[in-house]
């Protein structure tokens, strides 16, 4: 089997519109959660999101691209850009033939069925643009990517809701682990903060009216964001054979479903994926430093996933970190376990914790070193990134630092 | 129809169960119903009488509006509808 590295990462999100940015705002412990600026808003109960502000893509796509790009996968090629750059790859000829892009979305193009509903239901009009279809189209995102950068072997779009993106890089990694593309890019994207796309979420009765504040005992609640992350998956001798700048190992991952609730999360199904993302990966636990929480400030999740962890890593779990990131950007659906393993990128590279903000009260169901409100400079040499999405299916994915 | 009336049919839909098996003492829990189940019928409570109930699923016990049985439910509404009314 071939060891896979990451070569390149990009992203977009309510921290920060490229990875520097965002990772300086981690190591801050900002908040890019505010007031929605949305058409409609006023009917909301929910108003707050992480949204990604001054993107301005009228400046950045013409005319053209802009009636085929949906938001989610405009988010998709700026983020791509960054990666591909980063990796100071060009895909051509052999390389290009075997290098594909897989990657994650819950909704695809929300808000392209939003608007176009709105006009054919609201505005009582008979007629949509002819590009409604391609646009809104779930796997417009990885389609684009594969134009824009040419690349022609495996490609394709994973849907699990909340896990889109780890089944993704999960499916990214294990085509590069096996030889079977040399070079893979991943992630995911999401952009739901429009009217339906929020109304719908509102009527879960899950979500927070001020913040999300994982682990902390008066956590009330998710809170949405959106945007993009986008990696560049390479083979270990391919990047070394071109002095490539290594980020970190993608040591292996696993991937596990709940069989139980469409909603309620599973602490055997949690623990499972990872104690088989650590097996996976021949790391013992003892190993792991860091953990990216799925943490989603709900109070269902964030006991379930801490009392999982505790399982998987018996007395270590109280010697390791875990953060949520979601506490500065948001929930990003399926675009989130891509912007969270920039977090996990930050533990292994630069020895930086990103905390958990909004923290606090201590929920004794939550008891672990959540690395409350504030980075901390740590040597980790193993993080595991988590995700768990409704309808059980949960995918972990273990990172090492650069070989 | 009362609105106790109609909560406690609303209540029975969502459980399975005969309207006469439900009493104002009755405990959503008792009757079978989950937090989804709950979740649903909160919804069909806000339709029904046209307010809107302060309800987030992460902290029941917590919100303005007590959910412990249909009697405090029924209180819940009327009180709603009064001061929804008075509102708009």
């Amino acid at each position: 089997m071939k060891r896979v590295v990451i070569t390149g990462a990009g992203t977009i999100n309510a921290l920060g519109h490229d990875v520097p940015a965002t990772l300086a705002a981690m190591r801050e412990g900002r908040c890019g959660i505010g007031d929605l600026d949305l058409r409609d808003v006023e009917r909301l109960s929910i108003r707050i999101g992480g949204q990604v502000r001054g993107f301005e893509a009228e400046g950045r796509y013409n005319r053209q691209q802009m009636s085929l790009y949906d938001r989610f996968t405009q988010f998709t090629l700026a983020a791509a850009k960054e990666a591909i750059d980063q990796s100071g790859l060009v895909f051509s000829g052999e390389l290009a033939a075997k290098s594909g892009v897989v990657l994650g979305t819950a909704g695809g193009g929300v808000s392209t069925w939003d608007d176009n509903y709105r006009s054919v239901y609201e505005d009582g009009k008979n007629r949509v643009h002819p590009f409604v279809v391609p646009k809104l189209m779930n796997n417009a995102a990885a389609s684009h990517v594969s134009m824009e950068h040419n690349l022609k072997g495996p490609s394709f779009t994973v849907s699990t809701a909340c896990a889109s993106s780890n089944h993704a890089m999960a499916q990214a990694f294990a085509m590069v682990r096996s030889g079977m593309a040399p070079v893979m890019v991943t992630g995911g994207s999401e952009s739901m903060l429009c009217f339906g796309g929020v109304k719908a979420w509102e009527g879960l009765r899950v979500m927070s009216r001020d913040a999300c504040r994982p682990f902390s005992a008066n956590r009330n609640g998710m809170v949405q964001g959106e945007g993009a992350g986008i990696f560049v998956f390479e083979e270990l001798e391919h990047a070394r054979a071109r002095g490539a700048g290594i980020l970190c190992e993608v040591a292996g991952f696993a991937m596990s479903s709940d069989a139980g609730d469409i909603v309620m999360p599973s602490k055997n199904g949690a623990a499972r994926a990872m104690s088989g993302a650590l097996a996976d990966a021949g790391i013992s636990r003892d190993a792991v430093g860091y953990i990216n929480a799925h943490g989603t400030g709900t109070a269902a999740n964030d006991k379930t996933e801490c009392a999982a962890v505790a399982d998987v890593f018996g007395p270590h779990a109280d010697k390791l970190m875990i953060s949520s990131t979601k506490s500065m950007h948001g929930h990003l659906i399926g675009g989130t376990g891509a912007v969270e393993l920039l977090a996990c990128i930050m533990a292994l590279r630069d020895g930086v914790i990103a905390p958990t903000i909004g923290y606090e009260e201590p929920d004794p169901e939550c008891a672990l070193d959540v690395v409350p409100n504030e980075a901390r400079d740590a040597e980790v040499q193993v993080a595991l990134s988590n995700a768990f999405a409704f309808g059980g299916m949960n995918a972990v994915l273990a990172l090492r630092r650069s070989p | 129809m009362s609105v106790q009336d109609k909560v406690i049919q609303i209540i029975a839909e969502q459980a399975v169960l005969d309207p006469s098996d439900v009493t104002p003492d009755s405990t959503l829990e008792s009757l079978g119903i989950d937090s989804m189940g709950l979740v649903e019928s909160i919804f069909v409570i806000e339709e029904t009488f046209d307010v809107e109930v302060p309800f987030n699923a992460n902290t029941p016990g917590e919100n303005d509006f007590d959910i412990s049985t249909v009697a405090s439910i029924t209180k819940g509404i009327e009180r709603l509808i009064a001061e929804q009314a008075g509102a708009s």
